[in-house]
């Protein structure tokens, strides 16, 4: 397997709490991998862990590695705003910035002063709409405030406007749990689109979806990874018999 | 289906049972109609405690209201009570001079430690500083008064002063024209130490108002906190900063006795920061009581007092229609 994350030993705990114990997973490059689990396993977690946004939470604290191209993200050396660079977060809920459409799309790329001009910006805007599939739909009003977009709408906008800082990794928080079906499915097949491109990582609480999108498939529950692999062995032949319990829907 | 609907409505209760009609129901409703009539009087209290000071003070004042224009009274620059002269213009003026050289002083300072606390500090950190700040809030005001006294006057009269004289002397507002220390400098730095725990109160709670969601969505793409601080953060909160800013210039435009202690209480219209002033409260608290022979000079304080509470209700109303504009506003 080629990875593009590897995980190492990896413990995370909310002040006395132990939220992640002993991880160590390997993440496939440029293939959909999904972790599942029951609410309160550790899924998120895990996911926030590999942007470093656990930080943001006071109490927080982390051991272990987590390797991306097989540079640790947590060595003192690296810089966070480079590392959520290269790794983008879509958020459980779609969360437009207080400004227009097309301000949204330029926010990251202005942050790191990734364009040259105006024209290079708008190119650049059209482009990655275009990739989020909502240029059509939005084109005749990039000036209007990002809040009068749909929710459905909003989601593929922080979509674009994750890609525009150009990732290598796509993290997904739920990313569908707010959305209608219609937008969800909207959602799903960008993604999958996108993973010719993009390593991506989404975490689910529906097991359809997982079997929907899954090409690599992690499974924890209570903090621990109980089993890891790709999606036609994990679905189709669970090794561990939590793993067969939560597919056949008994946890 | 519909017999049992029909046993169900109190009517039918009341008639088999006869429950609804118990009198001790009835006392029990009636305390609580009781009680509800009392809180409300209650509290209909303040609103009516307002409207009675203000029309005291206007009754008393009348005598001056009627016997000089109002614009007399209001831009007249000379105050001799014994000539009959009661210009107010030098005291409104040594008001806004004091308030507006606390604020200045004060809301950059509180703007970087509301930022620091809301956006940066660890939980543990702010749970140390908040009840400090807090704290301040509480000392009173005539021992701001006594450290204004012994501390600030001197080191505005032997540090402040000659600094600016020889460096800003050109510049008018800060020129040294009456060299003892005590002048608007020295009330608008003890003022800005009074109110700064109220104005970092209120902007940490409007600093706390911006949702999560979109500091995250900010930090997501990789911008620094500094970078979704001013991008991000501090265009929602504009306006909760102007407001909180208000509050804090209200509570300046009436503080009394730390400023009367340290201003120099001289009724002159102030050209530099180094002048001394004599802002309305101080005029009020000096002078009410004394010398009360002076034919209408009880009428003359009173109208000062009617000034002084319309321009602070102003500035407060001012300040509830900024919040509520910024409390209509959608985030998301």
């Amino acid at each position: 397997m080629d990875a593009h994350i590897q995980v190492k030993n990896l413990n995370v705990y909310y002040g006395k709490q132990q939220a992640l114990k002993n991880v160590n997973i390997e993440i496939p490059k440029n293939q959909i991998t999904v972790i599942m689990g029951p609410s309160g396993c550790g899924k998120t977690t895990l996911l926030k862990s590999l942007n470093r946004f656990l930080e943001l939470t006071d109490g927080t604290q982390i051991t272990g590695e987590v390797l991306v191209d097989g540079q640790n993200i947590y060595a003192h050396e690296v810089d966070v705003t480079e590392v959520r660079k290269v790794v983008g977060l879509l958020a459980q809920r779609p969360s437009p910035l207080p400004m227009s459409i097309y301000d949204n799309v330029v926010y990251g790329m202005n942050i790191h002063r990734m364009k040259k001009d105006r024209k290079e910006y708008k190119a650049a805007v059209r482009h990655y709409l275009e990739i989020a599939g909502l240029w059509d739909e939005v084109y005749k009003r990039l000036h209007d405030p990002a809040t009068s977009l749909s929710i459905g709408q909003q989601q593929r906008l922080c979509l674009a406007r994750g890609l525009a800082v150009e990732p290598e990794i796509i993290l997904g928080d739920e990313p569908t749990s707010a959305l209608d079906p219609i937008s969800s499915q909207n959602i799903e097949s960008r993604l999958i689109e996108l993973k010719k491109q993009y390593t991506t990582v989404i975490v689910t609480h529906t097991l359809r979806q997982a079997k929907r999108l899954a090409d690599y498939v992690i499974y924890m529950y209570l903090g621990e990874v109980i089993e890891a692999g790709s999606a036609r062995e994990v679905f189709n032949n669970p090794q561990h018999e939590r793993t067969r319990a939560y597919l056949e829907g008994q946890i | 289906m519909n017999q049992m609907d029909s046993t169900n409505t109190p009517q039918s209760i009341n008639k088999t049972t006869g429950r609804l009609s118990r009198p001790v129901v009835a006392s029990r409703t009636r305390q609580n109609n009781f009680a509800q009539r009392t809180f409300f009087i209650f509290t209909l209290l303040p609103v009516l405690l307002i409207l009675v000071v203000a029309i005291a003070l206007f009754v008393r004042s009348w005598p001056i209201l009627n016997a000089y224009p109002l614009y007399d009274l209001l831009f007249g620059k000379v105050w001799k009570p014994t000539n009959g002269q009661f210009g107010f213009l030098p005291f409104i003026a040594g008001t806004f001079w004091v308030t507006a050289v606390g604020i200045l002083l004060a809301v950059p300072a509180c703007l970087l430690v509301s930022i620091y606390l809301a956006e940066y500090a660890h939980a543990r950190t702010r749970s140390i500083a908040k009840p400090i700040l807090d704290l301040l809030a509480a000392i009173p005001p005539v021992v701001y008064g006594v450290w204004g006294l012994l501390a600030i006057v001197p080191f505005v009269d032997k540090v402040l002063a000659p600094l600016s004289d020889r460096w800003l002397d050109s510049v008018s507002i800060f020129s040294v024209n009456q060299p003892t220390g005590f002048g608007i400098l020295a009330a608008g730095i003890v003022l800005a130490v009074m109110i700064a725990p109220l104005i970092i109160a209120v902007m940490y709670e409007i600093f706390s108002t911006v949702p999560n969601d979109l500091r995250h969505a900010s930090l997501a793409v990789g911008a620094t906190r500094l970078q979704t601080i001013r991008n991000i953060v501090l265009p929602q909160v504009a306006p909760g900063i102007l407001a909180a800013i208000v509050l804090g210039a209200s509570r300046a435009l009436g503080e009394t006795i730390a400023v009367l202690m340290v201003v120099g209480n001289i009724p002159q219209m102030p050209t530099s920061i180094f002048d001394s002033a004599y802002p309305l409260p101080a005029l009020i608290a000096n002078n009410y009581g004394e010398m009360m022979s002076i034919p209408l000079y009880d009428a003359a304080l009173l109208s000062a007092a009617l000034v002084l509470l319309v321009v602070i209700l102003i500035f407060n109303i001012l300040s509830m229609l900024v919040i509520q504009r910024m409390l209509r506003r959608k985030w998301v």
